[in-house]
């Protein structure tokens, strides 16, 4: 990937000044809560599109996007089966933003996230099977059934979890930062986090830190407008997540993360400021989950009508489909295909989480520690 | 009035401390916030203002006295046109006056009395014939542990709250940023919970961190990570992340500052799975099981105590001096009842043993030095031997070390025991500040005795 530093300042500040012009109406209340999503996500579609991905791109995006919408539904399926228990949280509607910001990305360059982790995993290479077996609890899973939905990790594809406490991954992700600048291997992390843990403290102390170290992150808030079931603006006193860097000094934007094209244009800015040596930077994705915060969630907090719209008229992989059909020319045979493909790789996820055995019970005792005299790294 | 410049307590635990320099001369005139000398402690170098105005009449400690007392006069200030002579004492004699006529002469006694052994600490029991050894204090132990392995190993780095520049807040890091530069020891902003995280990715990552915390008490912040973040993950990973980390400082009460910096935080991290919690007594283990810390793949919990950084103890002088976890040490061998302690409270329990053996009571006393993995064999084998058992620990009674020894004793050598087993431990209220109260608080020998004697029966 090349390197955008020259452009990276001018952007960002250009990026500052229309966020302060938009935010300057102040604090929205509480009552108008429930219409604001749409009605935000109205304002922020950029009058400008953001420039075009070629024909390979476009579809290489379709597929992850699809198959990440589809391995979330197969999941929530599931789960109502009683096939996965616990906590699961869904992705469904956020797709383009870890699909995005990994084409922005480059081989080495590591990833953290928090619960909300499955569609993380997928974008890395992960196995579905793998992912799946571990929402099931088998043996074939990531954690060989003893993490779950929230905990998956695999340093061969550098996804380096799957943190269950909301803002933990931030400090672990500069930390993961901190050790790509001490042994000076140009990677950058990624460090994604939801709206609601951008008010956790631990990411102020950490923005303090990645920024005066110069740390190799980028900080993306995934801004879906609901922490659990608190809005945004019942829950942030600044809502422009874009501008929590501000006293920091690390600069900062707000993307369509909605639009795959947007995202991996403001990606790929804020990932060659980090590894050019500038620090973090932050990049507010505004999104949408379409289903609840987790599989008991009913989100009687938001209107139906509310959902509908954003699924209708910003889906992201509609709107990618819809570039495929029409600019780059594609069949709806083609994309048939590419669609039964998708089918086809999630339910042989489905079918070898269902069947795979359970951990053997001697896994009780296994991974607390390891022996101390070990090898040495 | 001439007055008596004294040998000031530059921090609560000081006892003594070296006159390094004076910066002024007898006959010159002074005046209040004058820098009239340089005292190095045990911690740091720091400046001795003059508080009265006239004439640095007379020296009486000479530049580059070392083990120099706690009040005892260094020098006397005469008023302008006043008789010096006079006043002047030469030091040691005028320490009884001076000492007598403070407020916390008690004080002062009573840390002579329980923080000190009464007995040569039998450190080198242990150690194998013939080895040479050098006396070091506990705080050059740990600095050269990490030292050491920083030399071995280019992914072992330091970090935390003024770890570098100002060369530690207890000095224990003294010297490391000089040898090994800002990019391996790390100052940090106060920030516990953001640093400590940002340990665990680093770890995660590949590198050893060793994150000091000012004190454990400020660990609380942080303790998330340490637990959910740290200890969890090579579970939660199925093996996949392991968190070789080291987090280190002192626990426990120091002297003086109350509920909010005494806390022993022993037994909460001891109750944690995937956690390693290591707190050593001697310089010897502080500085083998430090580098058995650094180099081990797990998360390490290694606390220290603040008291004991200043102690001497023979250290071997051999070149890879490695200690290992989770390995308790018979400090002194003894017949009739078991003693188990760790860290400072071992004062206590040496102290006692020695008592005891005064009235015909031989006390076996046990080091735990590893408090997870707990070395039950080792307490369980002794307690066969002796058929009774007294747990000495600063840190609360209830859900603490003690109650968990007690349990592992019963399960494992109810047959054997005379006697049930005795806690004695930190009273269950919050430290108290005041003198007297802080001491009634902690465990003392006494209270050892007392519990060895009636599970003796005696």
């Amino acid at each position: 990937m090349t390197k955008k530093p020259a452009s990276a300042s001018s952007s960002a500040n250009a990026t500052a000044a229309r966020s302060t012009a938009r935010t300057r109406g102040g604090r929205r209340a509480p009552a108008t809560a429930r219409k604001t999503a749409e009605a935000d996500m109205a304002a922020d579609v950029k009058t400008a599109s953001p420039p075009a991905l070629s024909r390979e791109e476009e579809l290489e995006a379709y597929r992850v996007m699809l198959l990440i919408r589809r391995f979330e539904e197969k999941a929530g399926q599931m789960y109502g089966m009683g096939l996965i228990g616990g906590f699961c949280h869904l992705y469904i509607g956020q797709e383009a933003v870890v699909v995005g910001m990994h084409m922005a990305t480059k081989e080495g360059d590591q990833n953290i996230t928090g619960y909300r982790d499955h569609g993380h995993m997928l974008v890395m290479g992960m196995d579905p099977k793998g992912v799946m077996a571990e929402l099931t609890g088998r043996r074939g899973g990531y954690s060989r059934g003893k993490g779950g939905s929230m905990h998956m990790f695999s340093t061969e594809k550098k996804f380096y979890g799957g943190h269950g406490i909301v803002g933990a991954q931030v400090p672990i992700g500069a930390g993961i930062a901190f050790a790509n600048r001490y042994q000076n291997n140009g990677a950058v992390c990624l460090a994604y986090f939801g709206d609601g843990a951008a008010n956790q403290g631990q990411v102020y102390e950490t923005f303090n830190m990645a920024e005066l170290w110069k740390l190799p992150v980028v900080f993306i808030i995934e801004n879906n407008r609901y922490a659990m079931g608190t809005a945004v603006s019942r829950a942030s006193a600044q809502t422009d997540f874009s501008k929590r860097g501000v006293s920091f000094n690390i600069p900062g934007e707000q993307v369509d993360g909605m639009d795959i094209r947007a995202v991996k244009e403001a990606g790929e800015r804020a990932v060659a400021w980090a590894r050019d040596g500038k620090g973090p930077y932050i990049l507010e994705m505004q999104t949408y989950r379409y289903r609840g915060h987790s599989m008991s969630d009913p989100a009687k907090y938001r209107t139906r009508d509310e959902v509908e719209k954003m699924r209708t008229e910003h889906d992201a992989i509609e709107q990618a489909r819809q570039r495929l059909l029409g600019e780059h020319g594609l069949s709806e045979d083609e994309l048939k295909k590419v669609d039964a493909d998708i089918r086809r790789i999630v339910n042989e996820a489905a079918d070898f989480a269902t069947h795979d055995p359970e951990p053997d019970p001697s896994e009780l005792w296994t991974d607390v520690t390891l022996p101390h005299d070990g090898p040495r790294a | 009035m001439p007055t008596d410049v004294l040998m000031p307590a530059l921090s609560p635990t000081m006892e003594e401390g070296k006159l390094s320099r004076w910066l002024k001369k007898e006959g010159d005139a002074v005046k209040s916030g004058d820098v009239i000398a340089e005292i190095e402690t045990d911690k740091a170098t720091m400046e001795v203002e003059a508080v009265d105005e006239g004439v640095l009449a007379r020296i009486l400690v000479p530049e580059g006295a070392e083990g120099v007392k706690v009040n005892t006069p260094i020098a006397v200030i005469a008023a302008e046109g006043e008789d010096a002579s006079a006043a002047a004492t030469p030091a040691g004699t005028a320490k009884a006056e001076t000492t007598a006529a403070k407020p916390d002469a008690g004080e002062a006694a009573r840390d002579e009395a329980p923080r000190r052994p009464a007995a040569p600490v039998q450190a080198d029991m242990e150690l194998p014939e013939g080895v040479k050894t050098v006396s070091m204090t506990v705080r050059e132990a740990l600095r050269d542990a990490m030292a050491e392995e920083m030399r071995l190993n280019e992914n072992v780095f330091v970090m935390g709250e003024e770890v570098a520049e100002y060369q530690g807040a207890y000095k224990v890091t003294q010297g490391l940023l000089q040898e090994f530069g800002a990019r391996r020891v790390v100052d940090t902003p106060i920030t516990e919970h953001g640093f400590a995280g940002l340990g665990v990715g680093a770890a995660f990552a590949g590198l050893r961190p060793v994150v000091e915390f000012m004190t454990f008490n400020f660990a609380m912040q942080a303790i998330d990570h340490i637990i959910n973040s740290a200890a969890k993950t090579l579970y939660m990973s199925g093996g996949q992340i392991s968190c070789p980390i080291v987090f280190r400082g002192p626990n426990g009460a120091a002297s003086r500052v109350a509920a909010q910096h005494s806390q022993d935080y022993s037994s909460w991290y001891s109750h944690v799975p995937g956690l390693t919690v290591i707190a050593p007594f001697t310089a010897a283990d502080a500085k083998g099981l430090l580098k058995a810390a650094i180099r081990s793949p797990n998360p390490v919990v290694f606390l220290e105590n603040e008291i004991l950084y200043g102690q001497s103890f023979p250290v071997p002088d051999v070149e890879d001096w490695i200690v290992p976890i989770g390995k308790a040490r018979i400090a002194r061998p003894g017949e009739h009842v078991t003693i188990v302690a760790w860290s400072h409270a071992m004062f206590h329990a040496l102290e006692a043993a020695e008592t005891l053996a005064g009235d015909g009571i031989e006390a076996e006393v046990i080091d735990l030095r590893t408090l997870r993995p707990l070395d039950a064999e080792t307490i369980v084998e002794s307690v066969r031997k002796t058929g009774r058992c007294v747990v000495v620990e600063e840190g609360w009674p209830q859900a603490g070390m003690g109650a968990e020894i007690s349990a592992r004793i019963m399960e494992e050598a109810f047959d054997y025991l005379d006697a049930p087993v005795t806690r004695v431990s930190g009273k269950d209220v919050p430290m108290p500040y005041a003198a007297n109260l802080e001491k009634l608080a902690l465990p003392s020998a006494a209270e050892v005795v007392e519990a060895a004697r009636a599970v003796c029966y005696r």
